[in-house]
């Protein structure tokens, strides 16, 4: 045994040869959810199983990290699987969107546009976008074989029938390529103008439901709407009180016991980097 | 037991495979590109890229068709040492290895199902140069469109024609390999 207490990224030789094929067929079928043994991982189901898999398969030790949870760099889950692919894999770790070349995800896309040569990986909690319509797998399974999406335009149809408008925020369902029904994880439908004709490559890893799925770079990729209710990214109405940004996707925080409130950019990076030229928002001290 | 059949594997597995891969994600992400990958050494006819390919994707769950030349005794034998991927008949292969005309015809390999496309076989094809000029290809991981020598056309819109099922395909030359998954028009 060498000094290291761990095969190079965690997982053995032939775990990382079966998702690195589940990644290949991926990107030969994008949007289409491929099967594979999702193995147990140090840390519970929910906190990015899938994701990390994902990441332990393509890091190489030259590549340069970021793990974001919501946008920011700072929260316990982005920490900790930071420090996990540190300390099994070697790599370097940044911050920094531009700096990284796989960047893993909970839930957000970076607000700086990502270039060719990254790769975004992101953590699914329900990789199935017709599971909340028909729990069968073996009944989704067909639905997508048979492209038979008409219960998803139900759903959408029934958000307009009860709140006038399609009040699906997060986890809106997309169509890859003209073919495939995808759910994008759980991000802002503010994000979903972002995952097609993005140059870098998109992987979804889904770990307790042992689902990976992917999009090749500059893939066609729309948000399911009708013609008189076309989709709409939205966010809060607000600018950023940290950076004064107007364009960036915001957290709404509670600040005092008052219902004082204050809303800042969900990702971190982008907002330090903003403030860093000079931006102010109202609240920035 | 021929003792180079022992040699010409990873020197270091863990990060060769890992840097491999990360050719072979870039090939199938982004068709049409052409990548450097190294670090294996098979026996003839394999050419060191498909070397690389077989050992950072094949293992004992891979069933292997060697079509044509790469059917001896010497890429079999450095393959089972490597790999312990179980040699079998096209209909049952995951990956099929061989030249182009050696891998005719199609029909024989497996296009996965409506309900499991991803169980179609993957074909590594070595050829005789790999350049970007002749087929225009456009589709997904493509921005406008790309240039790929191909054996030939028509199978590959063919292969097209029948996605989400269909063949996905890895070109291999010298030290050097590029792809084309089934979601690529071929012109």
């Amino acid at each position: 045994m060498t000094e290291r207490a761990y095969n190079f990224a965690y997982l053995d030789e032939q775990t990382k040869r079966m998702i690195r094929r589940a990644i290949l067929k991926g990107l030969a079928i994008p949007g289409y959810q491929v099967p594979f043994a999702s193995r147990e991982m140090p840390m519970p189901y929910g906190w990015g199983t899938g994701g990390v898999q994902v990441s332990a398969a393509v890091l190489t030790p030259d590549d340069t990290l970021k793990v974001i949870d919501q946008g920011a760099d700072d929260t316990t889950n982005a920490v900790s699987i930071r420090s996990f692919f540190q300390r099994t894999a070697g790599v370097a770790t940044t911050t920094a969107t531009r700096d990284a070349t796989v960047i893993q995800t909970r839930h957000r896309i970076p607000e700086e546009p990502l270039r060719e040569g990254q790769i975004l990986v992101y953590q699914v909690p329900i990789p199935e976008p017709l599971r909340f319509l028909e729990p069968r797998e073996s009944e989704t399974r067909k639905m997508h074989s048979l492209e038979d999406y008409g219960l998803m335009h139900v759903k959408l149809y029934e958000d307009i029938a009860r709140h006038g408008h399609i009040a699906t925020s997060y986890a809106y369902p997309v169509k890859v390529e003209g073919r495939y029904v995808m759910d994008p994880s759980p991000i802002p439908k503010f994000d979903n103008p972002k995952l097609g004709n993005m140059a870098a490559i998109q992987l979804f890893g889904a770990g307790r439901e042992q689902r990976i799925y992917a999009l090749p770079p500059y893939t066609q990729v729309v948000s399911l709407d009708f013609d008189d209710h076309p989709f709409e990214p939205s966010k809060a109405d607000h600018p950023c009180g940290m950076c004064g940004g107007t364009d960036s996707y915001l957290d709404e925080l509670i600040v005092d016991d008052a219902g004082g409130r204050m809303f800042v950019c969900s990702d971190t990076d982008y907002c330090e980097g903003r403030q860093a030229a000079g931006h102010k928002g109202k609240d920035a001290a | 037991m021929q003792t180079n059949a022992l040699s010409g594997g990873f020197a270091d597995p863990a990060i060769d495979s890992a840097h491999a891969f990360r050719r072979v994600m870039e090939a199938m992400a982004r068709p049409g590109t052409i990548h450097d990958i190294a670090g294996a050494a098979p026996p003839a006819p394999m050419s060191p890229a498909m070397g690389a390919v077989l050992l950072t994707l094949c293992d004992a769950d891979t069933p292997i068709y060697l079509a044509g030349d790469m059917e001896c005794d010497a890429v079999r034998a450095w393959l089972s040492f490597h790999t312990g991927t179980p040699f079998v008949c096209p209909a049952q292969c995951m990956f099929a290895v061989g030249r182009w005309n050696a891998l005719l015809p199609l029909s024989a390999y497996s296009l996965g199902t409506s309900d499991y496309p991803d169980r179609a076989a993957t074909l590594i094809v070595e050829c005789p140069e790999l350049a970007p000029k002749g087929a225009t290809l456009t589709g997904p991981g493509i921005q406008d469109k790309a240039l790929l020598s191909l054996p030939e056309i028509d199978a590959f819109q063919a292969n097209q024609a029948q996605f989400p099922l269909g063949l996905d395909f890895i070109f291999t030359c010298g030290d050097r390999l590029a792809a084309l998954p089934r979601s690529t028009k071929v012109a």
